[in-house]
């Protein structure tokens, strides 16, 4: 039951084959079972989880239903869930329980889903490995002495383990695709501005996006479905209609072109994972889509911008958590200034303390210019880079990471080395496009994703590629022994 | 030496739009704190701000009456510091692009000489919240309600050379924002701040001094007593020898002095950069267009109106301009009167010198502008003289009812009829016969000096309510016998 489709699923409430209770109880189970060994979970939410399926049952026995009501999904812990602690990964929020819903969760409620509780995360989202959380790395599912990936590690591996039908992330520089692809599940970041960022606890706030991971390009379509469109609380928010991105699931490839970035396949890239690749895109030549060289010559520069925007915006986001008003306040602080300097130093961790220094740094009075300046200007030639690309392709596909997941602990003494993870993702936030992760094969074990990235709203056209390669491959109904080994 | 003072003034109004800059809280002066905020206003995680787009609309409006450029793209950018009752770390305002650009005012002294002050720019932002120091038991409490206020930040030129010149131009542009209707202009509520830059240099010298910063001096009379003791205080400390420190200083209004808040090396690096979560304003030249067709007569226009429209004189249609308020009220009585100089006589006259010893606005007046207007119709219409209006305005003023009803209950009406005029004329001269005979036997130098006696007796007989037109023709052919 665990691994089945949101469409499956939803035909079997709605045939009374089974109830929602039922179903959330069993995930419930699940998690209770098999969390234990993968720390996916900073909080589950029973109680709330089984009143709201309660209420989806009533729905489905009137007739009222969407297809995601009574659905068991998962939220990552950056979402603001009113009444439920919500800490983004840090001890700052080890006490914060929002007043209000965040967009997004509010609309998964209005459709319906079940929220069966919050998902570990790097701390701000700030991380590529989820080993930069306050309350533990998550491991992942397919070997628990490797990384999940980050930042929406906890996401990815409930949905990889059945922990939960599918879950929501967020996207700053891969934080949906690496994870995905790090545990064998297909995530989307969406266009910038798609999906409201309202309620989402900022990171970088012109990079931040918030996405579906499900196993299938199909349920990422009806997670889109409920949590895309136009939001009045986000000024960013794009008022261009949300898309159907269920009706074009199974239009024919024919006649599509697919570009092949050859900075994505240089320097860096394990040769295994280069293969798996290659051997995804011949199967989207079988299925009538034609390949074309491209090129995006500013790749490398992608990861020195990211690292002055992301954490400049970054120093400023996380201004507010000064222990006024929320959050964790230091014991007996001597003065206003022993207040902001302990409350933040005990409730941020390394890597947020990190970022925060260098955003401070590069936004100071001398240094703007050189970087937070350059940096602007670099995004701009990354974003021209993909609007050529994509004047001569339909979408560009490569891979999401240059590995598979990596050892836990294997990467944390050596910074650079964790960003570089991130060279493939990067870019896409830095020109606002979409980009996907869909499972494309395994490399001794692990789960390898293939990335698909597309032009300004063209999501229903990525999922549409990714459902018709889903149709002729497997490699997305994959589940790790962990998994099928608890009761089902 | 001979020192020139050289001043640029910061002015903060707060524009009176119904909610906040970036949320849909209501604005308020006075509300229970932390009554008047929302997610956005609280600094709340996750929290996104939504621009108010009348503030745009007065900033664009008030960019006109400046003859200023208008940024047809404007940027909020936001300048981090950390303070208790900033609640999101950063305030949002606007740095590299404003929403007006350069403009000018022209400003009028009170000697009647004109001055063009250059204005660099005003720019939108938002206002903090308050700390509040006392009732908490040695802690601070925060009240959040002002945080999200709409501000217009009005930036000049270092064009003022004198506190009279600051005045006046803070004047000036207190009439025109609230001539446009965009801020109430209640400085003592905080709607009208001016920080003040001021330094001196030899008069004579190009290069500008080492300047100080006075911070949040919020009347027209403190604006002036500061400026006056800073200049004092900088002379002094320059004819010495010494160095003038680039700081920030508070003005204490009970002991007339400033006093050191913070020096250039405490300053804060704001970090400004373009705030990710606000998309540039981009404003078309239609919309730049209507509101500029839309606005309303602003004071100097209106001057040169009352100037032509009713003859005033430029020094009477300029103070009779200055506020909206006065101007609406004066061409209010006017209406009823029909007589603009009798009208803007009494109205500069009697009723500000009652609004000045009251120390209140005259949208306070106890007397609207309709019931002085009927005041003045009953001079107009020699119902009573001068004098005895002056005591039936004060009565009104006590709110004794309206002028008709007071000279009714009074009975202060003019005596008017002839036959009465002479009877009692002739009873004075009876009375008085020796003076009578001393007239009669003067010269006409002498005659003139004279006849006032007999006009005051006359008017005592009456108790002032002879006609002092009538009484002096008749008086003059009776006691020539």
């Amino acid at each position: 039951m665990f691994e089945q489709s949101i469409s499956t699923l939803a035909q079997k409430l709605r045939d009374k084959e089974v109830s929602s209770v039922e179903l959330t109880r069993l995930f419930l189970d699940r998690i209770k079972t098999i969390d234990p060994q993968l720390n996916s979970f900073i909080t589950v939410s029973d109680e709330l989880a089984l009143q709201q399926a309660k209420a989806a049952d009533t729905l489905l026995a009137n007739g009222n239903a969407t297809s995601l009501t009574g659905i068991p999904i998962a939220h990552k812990d950056l979402f603001c869930t009113q009444g439920t602690l919500t800490t983004c990964g840090s001890n700052i929020l080890n006490n914060f329980i929002p007043p209000y819903e965040s967009t997004v969760t509010s609309r998964f409620q209005q459709a319906g889903a079940v929220m069966l509780g919050k998902t570990n995360m790097d701390e701000f989202a700030m991380g590529s490995s989820n080993e930069n959380s306050f309350y533990g790395a998550v491991k992942n599912p397919w070997d628990l002495n490797k990384v999940p990936g980050g930042s929406s590690g906890g996401s990815a591996a409930a949905v990889s383990a059945g922990l939960a039908v599918a879950a929501t992330g967020t996207d700053t520089g891969g934080s949906i695709r690496q994870p995905a692809s790090f545990c064998g599940i297909t995530g989307l970041k969406p266009t910038y501005g798609r999906v409201s960022r309202f309620g989402m606890i900022a990171y970088a706030s012109s990079l931040d996006q918030g996405g579906p991971m499900a196993k299938s390009a199909e349920d990422c379509a009806h997670l889109m479905q409920a949590m895309g469109g136009f939001d009045d609380k986000d000024s960013t928010s794009s008022e261009t209609p949300n898309d159907d991105y269920l009706t074009n699931l199974n239009a024919p490839l024919t006649g599509l072109t697919i570009g092949l970035p050859k900075e994505y396949f240089g320097e860096g890239l394990d040769s295994k994972v280069a293969d798996t690749i290659n051997t995804a895109v011949k199967e989207f030549e079988k299925l009538g889509a034609t390949i074309k060289d491209v090129s995006l010559p500013n790749l490398q520069l992608s990861i020195p911008a990211y690292y002055v925007i992301a954490p400049s915006e970054a120093s400023s986001n996380l201004s507010r958590f000064d222990g006024v008003r929320f959050g964790h306040r230091c014991e007996n602080p001597k003065d206003l200034m022993d207040m902001y300097t302990r409350s933040r130093a005990e409730g941020f961790g390394r890597e947020v303390q990190k970022r925060i220094m260098v955003g401070t740094y590069a936004l100071s009075e001398g240094y703007y210019d050189a970087y937070y300046l350059k940096a602007q200007k670099i995004r701009r030639l990354i974003k021209e880079d993909f609007v050529n690309a994509l004047k001569e392709v339909d979408v560009i596909m490569g891979p999401v990471a240059p590995t598979t997941a990596f050892g836990l602990g294997s990467k944390t003494s050596d910074p650079v080395a964790m960003y570089l993870e991130d060279i493939y993702t990067l870019s896409v936030n830095l020109a606002g496009i979409p980009a996907m992760s869909v499972p494309a094969g395994f490399v001794d074990g692990m789960p390898v994703g293939l990335q698909i990235m597309g032009d300004y709203f063209a999501e229903a056209k990525l999922l549409n590629i990714a459902h018709q390669y889903q149709q002729h491959t497997d490699w997305h109904l994959q589940t790790p022994d962990l998994a099928k080994g608890a009761q089902a | 030496m001979n020192w020139e003072v050289v001043i640029g003034l910061e002015i903060h109004t707060q524009l009176s739009t119904k909610s906040k800059l970036f949320s849909g809280a209501a604005v308020g002066f006075g509300a229970e704190p932390n009554t008047q905020t929302t997610l956005v206003d609280l600094g709340m995680p996750g929290a996104l701000p939504v621009f108010n787009k009348e503030a745009l609309r007065m900033a664009v409006m008030f960019g006109h009456a400046i003859n200023a450029e208008i940024g047809m793209t404007s940027v909020f950018a936001r300048k981090n510091y950390f303070y208790p009752d900033l609640p999101k770390g950063y305030q949002t305002s606007q740095m590299d692009h404003p929403i007006v650009g350069k403009g000018y005012l022209d400003v009028t002294l009170e000697d009647g000489t004109t001055s063009r002050v250059g204005i660099t720019r005003a720019h939108l932002e938002e206002d903090a919240g308050k700390s509040l120091h006392e009732d908490f038991h040695g802690m601070t409490g925060i009240d959040l309600n002002r945080s999200s206020t709409p501000l217009l930040e009005i930036v000049s030129e270092p064009d003022i050379r004198s506190a009279k010149e600051a005045v006046a131009y803070v004047k000036m542009i207190h009439s025109i924002v609230t001539y446009l209707g965009i801020c109430d202009g209640n400085m003592a509520e905080g709607s009208m701040r001016c920080d003040i830059n001021l330094s001196l240099r030899p008069k004579g010298q190009q290069e500008y001094g080492t300047r100080t910063e006075i911070k949040n001096v919020n009347s027209f009379r403190f604006i002036e007593k500061a400026i006056y003791t800073e200049i004092e205080r900088q002379a002094d400390i320059l004819e010495d020898g010494g160095r003038i420190i680039q700081e920030t200083r508070l003005y204490d209004p009970e002991k007339n002095e400033t006093r050191s808040m913070r020096s250039k090396e405490d300053a804060n690096d704001y970090r400004y950069f373009p705030c990710p979560d606000l998309l540039p304003i981009v404003l078309t030249q239609e919309y730049v267009d209507d509101i500029k067709a839309t606005l309303p007569e602003l004071p100097s226009q209106k001057a040169a109106r009352f100037q032509s429209e009713y003859s005033l004189s430029e020094y009477d249609a300029h103070v009779l301009s200055s506020s909206r308020a006065m101007a609406e009220y004066f061409e209010n009585a006017q209406s009823v009167v029909k007589d603009a100089k009798l009208t803007a006589n009494w109205a500069m006259g009697e009723l500000s010198k009652l609004l000045n010893q009251e120390q209140i606005d005259i949208d306070q007046s106890p007397v609207n502008a309709i019931a002085f207007g009927e005041l003045l119709v009953r001079i107009k219409d020699n119902t009573i003289n001068g004098k005895t209006a002056k005591d039936v305005l004060q009565a009104m003023w006590q709110g004794e009812g309206s002028a008709d009803d007071i000279i009714e209950a009074k009975g202060l009406k003019q005596v008017t009829d002839t036959g009465a005029i002479e009877a009692m004329i002739q009873g004075i001269l009876d009375a008085n016969t020796a003076q009578v005979e001393q007239f009669r036997a003067a010269d006409e130098d002498k005659q003139k000096k004279m006849i006032g006696f007999f006009v005051g007796q006359v008017m005592k007989a009456s108790q002032g309510k002879a006609n002092p037109g009538m009484v002096n023709p008749i008086l003059a052919k009776m006691l020539k016998g």
